[in-house]
C-alpha cells in the first residue's frame, strides 16, 4: 500500500495532490499555522507551519506530500524555531492581549501558548497604525495585522470584491482597502462577507459585539488549539 | 539618448492602444519617467484605462523603490549606497552636493527643482562612485563633478545637454579567457540548433557542463530540456539582467558589450524549447543601456535573426521585448522576476512549481543569466570540447568577476573556475588585503585564511561579485552595509525575513554604538540562524549571511566593543530623555541620567 508519510514517527496517509498540511489534518494531527485555511489556496507566508523533511525545513502548507518522507514536526528544534517566528509577529505588531476583544479566540495567541512562548524578547517595534471605524457593522485594527493575507484571499477569491490589498514593500507591507477614501466604511465590504469571517487575529472584528462571550469560556479557553483549531471554523458554525 | 516620447511609446502607455497586452509595471514606470512622479490624475487615468482598482495600482507602486505617488525634483539625483561607493567617499560627495544644492538628503526641494537620496548599489563598483541622474548613470563622482552637476541643475540645463563625459560607463574587461577571448561568429549557434535540432543542443550544453551563471550553478541543460518537455502550445524565454546583488556588473558590461551574444544565445534558446517570445528584464538602474539595446534588437531583425521566420525558416518566430525594473533587487530571483514581468509587485511565488513548467503567464519559462545565454551560444558555436578545456570537472569553464573595493584595477575579469583567491587578488593589484566579500551581500564573507580556496560551484560559489577589503578597512561597516540592503530589499512575504532584517539591523546598530552584550551576540546568531532555516527564498535565507560570517570568522570586530553587563537595554535612557529636555528648557545635572541611565 503506498502513499503514506510518517509525520513525528506516525504514518499518515495522503491522496496525490494533498500537500504534507493536508494529510496531516485530514489524519487529525495538528501542525501549528496562522495563514493557511483549508479553503484557500495555500500561501506560505507565515512560515510557523515549517517542518522538516528528510532533513529540509519547508512549509507544509505549500510542500506536496509523497511517499516515504519523513517529517519532523513537533521537535524540540523546530518548536523553538516556531516560538521564535511568533516572538517576530509579536513584536512588529502592537498585540496586546489583556486588551484585546479576540483574547481566548485568538490564533496567535493559542499558538504561542501550544509553542511554549513566555514573553516576546526581542525589540518591540511599537509601530503606529491606525483603527478604521467607519464601517457600521466591522471594525478593523491595524495593529494586530499579521499579513496572513485571507482576508485579501476570501474577498477576492470567495467574495468577488477585491476589498483588500498588501501594499509597501518589506517591513513597511500593511493592509490597504480598496475605496475612495481608503476606508472600510467606503467600500463596499459587508459583515456578511467570507472576509470578515476569516480573520486568525483581532484585526477584522465585528461590532456591537464585544465581550458577548466573557473570557474564560472562549474557544481556546476550553481546550487548546490543537484539538479545536482554527478559530474559523468555529466562528462560521457559531454564525450559522 | 533617446528623447523622453520615444520612451513613453516604447514601454508604456502605447501597451493601452493595444500594441501589446497592458503592462501595469511598464505602463508606471512610463509615467513616472515623464512626470518624476505618478500623479493621482494619472493614476486615475490609469485606473479607468485599464480596469485596475487605483488601491491595486498604488500596491504596485509602493513595492518599487523608484516608483513615488509624491512629488520629486526635476532633477532626481540617487547615489549608489553600495560599500564600495561608501568606500570611494560617496557620502561626503553626498553632503557636498545636498549643501551646494540645499536639498537635504532623502528629500526634494521647496522649488521641486531637485530631489537627493540614496539607493541600493547600482552596478558601478569599478567606476564609483557613482549615482543616477533621471535614470541616467554618472559615474566616477568627484568633487569638482559635484560643483559641475550643481551649476547644471542651478541653470535648469536639460539632461541631453549635460556634457557627455559625465555619462561614460566603461566597457572593458581587465582579462579574458577562453569566453571573451574567441570570436564570436552570429547565428552560427542558431543556424546549428536549426541544422541539427534541439536534442544536440542539450546534448552539448549538458557535455560542456553549463551551469547557471546567477550564483545558482543550475545545469542549463536540464532547464532547457524540462521547458521544452512541458506540455504547452506557448513557451518564454526570459533574460535575467536584473543584475542587482551588490558589486556585481558583469552583466552590466555583457549587455554593453557582448549584447548580440546575449541575443543569440536567448535565440538559440527559443529554436531549441520552441518558443517564440522573450524578454529581457533589465533592472530600472541600467536604463542607460536601453536604447543600445533597443538597437541591437533592431540591427538581428533587419538580419533576419528576430522577428518572422528566422534564418528563412518559416516556422521559427521568436521575438525579444525589454522590460524594465523599478528598484526592487528581489526581483532577480526568478519566479518574482515572473510577478515583475506580470506587472505585479515582485513576490516570489511557492515552489513547486517551478517557472520551467508555470512561469510567465503560467506557461513553461526559462529563465536564465544574462551569462549564461551568452556562454550557451558560444558553446555551441565551439563544442562542448572547448569549453571543458578549462575550469574545474564539477564547474567546467570561466566565471566573469565584477571585482571592487581595495585593488589598483577594479573591472571586469574572465577567470576559468577553480582560480583561488589568491590568483585574482594578485591578478587585480590587490595588496595588504584583509578579506573578500564573494558573491555579493547575500554571498560569504572570506577570509584571509582561506585565500587558497577556490572560485567553483563547489567551493566558493558565486554569481560574480568580489568586493575586496584591505587592512585599513572596518569590516563591521561592510556588514551593516549589507544587514541594511537587506532591510531595504525584503519584500515583507514571509515572517522571517520581513521582521528579522530589521530586526537584525536594530541589533547591529546595538553593536556599532556600544551598547550591546553577549547576550545580543548570542540573540543575532540565534535569529540569523532561524532566517537562514524558515524563510520563503534566498533573500531571507542569505539576508544573515554577512552577520554569520563576522561572528564566525572575525568575532573580535563585535566583542570588542561589547559592555562588560550582562544585559543591557535596547535604547539610552538618557539619550531618551532629549525631547523632554528641550521642551523644559532644561540641561542641568538632574535632567541626565548618569551613564546613559544605566
Amino acid at each position: 500500500m503506498s502513499n503514506h508519510f510518517t509525520l513525528d514517527g506516525v504514518t499518515v496517509p495522503f491522496t496525490t495532490g494533498q500537500t504534507i498540511m493536508d494529510a496531516a489534518l485530514k489524519a487529525g494531527i495538528y501542525i501549528p499555522h496562522l495563514c493557511h485555511n483549508p479553503e484557500f489556496k495555500p500561501h506560505g507566508s507565515c512560515r510557523l507551519c515549517t517542518v522538516n523533511v528528510n532533513g529540509r525545513n519547508v512549509a507544509a502548507c505549500t510542500t506536496p506530500a509523497a511517499e516515504g518522507l519523513e517529517i519532523e514536526n513537533e521537535t524540540h528544534e523546530i518548536t523553538t524555531q516556531r516560538r521564535l517566528l511568533l516572538k517576530l509577529l509579536f513584536v512588529e505588531g502592537n498585540h496586546v492581549c489583556p486588551a484585546c476583544e479576540k483574547s481566548g479566540a485568538c490564533q496567535l495567541q493559542a499558538v504561542a501558548y501550544h509553542c511554549g512562548m513566555l514573553a516576546p524578547e526581542f525589540v518591540h517595534f511599537y509601530p503606529k497604525r491606525a483603527v478604521d471605524a467607519s464601517h457600521p457593522e466591522t471594525i478593523i485594527d491595524f495593529n494586530r495585522c499579521i499579513l496572513c493575507e485571507l482576508c485579501v484571499r476570501a474577498s477576492h477569491d470567495i467574495d468577488k470584491k477585491s476589498v483588500f490589498t498588501i501594499s509597501g514593500r518589506g517591513i513597511h507591507s500593511h493592509l490597504t482597502i480598496n475605496s475612495p477614501s481608503g476606508k472600510l466604511g467606503d467600500s463596499d465590504f459587508t459583515a456578511s462577507d467570507k472576509a470578515a469571517r476569516v480573520c486568525p487575529v483581532g484585526a477584522i472584528l465585528p461590532k456591537h459585539k464585544g465581550y458577548n462571550k466573557p473570557i474564560g469560556k472562549r474557544l481556546y479557553d476550553q481546550a487548546p488549539i490543537s484539538q479545536v483549531g482554527d478559530v474559523a471554523q468555529h466562528q462560521e458554525a457559531t454564525d450559522e | 539618448m533617446m528623447d523622453d516620447d520615444a520612451q513613453q511609446t516604447e514601454l508604456g502607455m502605447s501597451n493601452l492602444a493595444g500594441k501589446e497586452p497592458f503592462n501595469l509595471l511598464q505602463g508606471l514606470i512610463a509615467l513616472q519617467h515623464k512626470h518624476h512622479y505618478i500623479p493621482s490624475d494619472e493614476l486615475e487615468r490609469l485606473a479607468a484605462a485599464s480596469g485596475i482598482s487605483e488601491t491595486h495600482i498604488t500596491s504596485v507602486i509602493d513595492f518599487y523603490g523608484f516608483l513615488h505617488t509624491m512629488p520629486h525634483g526635476e532633477y532626481e539625483i540617487l547615489f549608489s549606497d553600495n560599500i564600495t561607493d561608501q568606500m570611494q567617499g560617496s557620502h561626503l560627495l553626498a553632503d557636498l552636493l545636498s549643501k551646494g544644492l540645499g536639498v537635504a538628503i532623502g528629500t526634494t526641494r521647496e522649488d521641486l527643482r531637485v530631489s537627493l537620496d540614496y539607493t541600493s548599489c547600482i552596478g558601478m563598483g569599478d567606476q564609483s562612485p557613482a549615482a543616477l541622474i533621471n535614470g541616467q548613470t554618472i559615474t566616477r563622482l568627484t568633487p569638482s563633478r559635484i560643483d559641475q552637476i550643481i551649476q547644471l541643475i542651478e541653470s535648469s540645463t536639460p539632461l541631453q545637454q549635460w556634457p557627455e563625459e559625465l555619462f561614460v560607463v566603461d566597457g572593458k574587461a581587465q582579462r579574458k579567457a577562453i569566453v571573451l577571448d574567441t570570436e564570436y561568429t552570429s547565428a552560427a549557434a542558431i543556424q546549428a540548433c536549426l541544422d541539427k535540432g534541439a536534442e544536440a543542443v542539450f546534448n552539448q550544453l549538458e557535455q560542456a557542463g553549463l551551469r547557471g551563471g546567477g550564483g545558482a550553478g543550475f545545469s542549463t541543460a536540464s532547464k532547457w530540456r524540462l521547458c521544452a518537455s512541458a506540455a504547452a502550445e506557448k513557451r518564454f524565454v526570459v533574460c535575467n539582467a536584473d543584475e542587482g546583488e551588490p558589486g556585481t556588473f558583469k552583466d552590466r558590461f555583457l549587455l554593453q558589450s557582448h549584447a548580440d551574444r546575449l541575443i543569440e544565445g536567448m535565440t538559440l534558446c527559443a529554436a531549441a524549447i520552441g518558443a517564440n517570445s522573450g524578454f529581457i528584464y533589465l533592472r530600472g538602474e541600467y536604463r542607460y543601456l536601453l536604447e543600445s539595446l533597443q538597437s541591437a534588437l533592431d540591427q538581428r531583425r533587419n538580419k533576419c535573426l528576430l522577428g518572422d521566420a528566422i534564418l528563412g525558416h518559416n516556422d521559427f518566430n521568436f521575438d525579444i521585448t525589454i522590460h524594465l525594473g523599478a528598484g526592487a533587487y528581489i526581483c532577480g530571483e526568478e519566479s518574482a522576476l515572473i510577478e515583475s514581468l506580470e506587472g505585479k509587485r515582485g513576490i516570489p511565488r511557492s515552489r513547486p512549481p517551478f517557472p520551467v513548467t508555470q512561469g510567465y503567464n503560467g506557461l513553461p519559462t526559462v529563465v536564465n543569466n544574462v551569462e549564461t545565454f551568452c556562454n550557451a551560444a558560444m558553446i555551441i558555436q565551439q563544442g562542448p570540447e572547448w569549453y571543458r578545456q578549462v575550469g574545474t570537472p564539477a564547474s567546467p569553464g570561466t566565471k566573469l568577476l565584477s571585482i571592487s573595493g581595495d585593488c589598483d584595477h577594479p573591472g571586469i575579469y574572465e577567470f576559468p573556475f577553480g582560480t583561488t583567491i589568491t590568483e585574482i587578488l594578485s591578478c587585480c593589484g590587490a595588496h595588504q588585503t584583509m578579506a573578500v566579500q564573494v558573491g555579493g551581500a547575500a554571498g560569504r564573507l572570506v577570509s584571509k585564511s582561506e585565500f587558497n580556496r577556490t572560485i567553483a560551484f563547489e567551493d566558493i560559489p558565486t554569481g560574480g561579485s568580489f568586493i575586496i577589503f584591505n587592512q585599513s578597512r572596518e569590516l563591521l561597516r561592510a556588514i551593516e552595509n549589507f544587514t541594511q540592503f537587506f532591510q531595504h530589499e525584503s519584500c515583507g512575504f514571509c515572517t522571517p525575513c520581513r521582521v528579522g532584517t530589521s530586526l537584525l539591523v536594530k541589533q547591529l546598530n546595538k553593536v556599532m554604538v556600544g551598547h550591546a552584550t553577549t547576550k545580543d551576540l548570542e540573540e543575532m546568531s540565534i535569529l540569523s540562524s532561524l532566517m537562514k532555516k524558515t524563510s520563503h527564498c534566498g533573500l531571507g535565507q542569505t539576508a544573515a549571511n554577512p552577520i554569520l560570517d563576522g561572528l564566525g570568522k572575525f568575532p573580535k570586530l563585535f566583542q570588542s566593543r561589547l559592555r562588560a553587563t550582562s544585559f543591557e537595554p535596547a535604547f539610552d535612557l538618557d539619550a531618551s530623555l532629549e525631547e523632554a529636555r528641550q521642551l523644559t528648557g532644561r540641561d542641568d545635572p538632574n535632567a541626565h541620567l548618569e551613564g546613559g541611565g544605566v
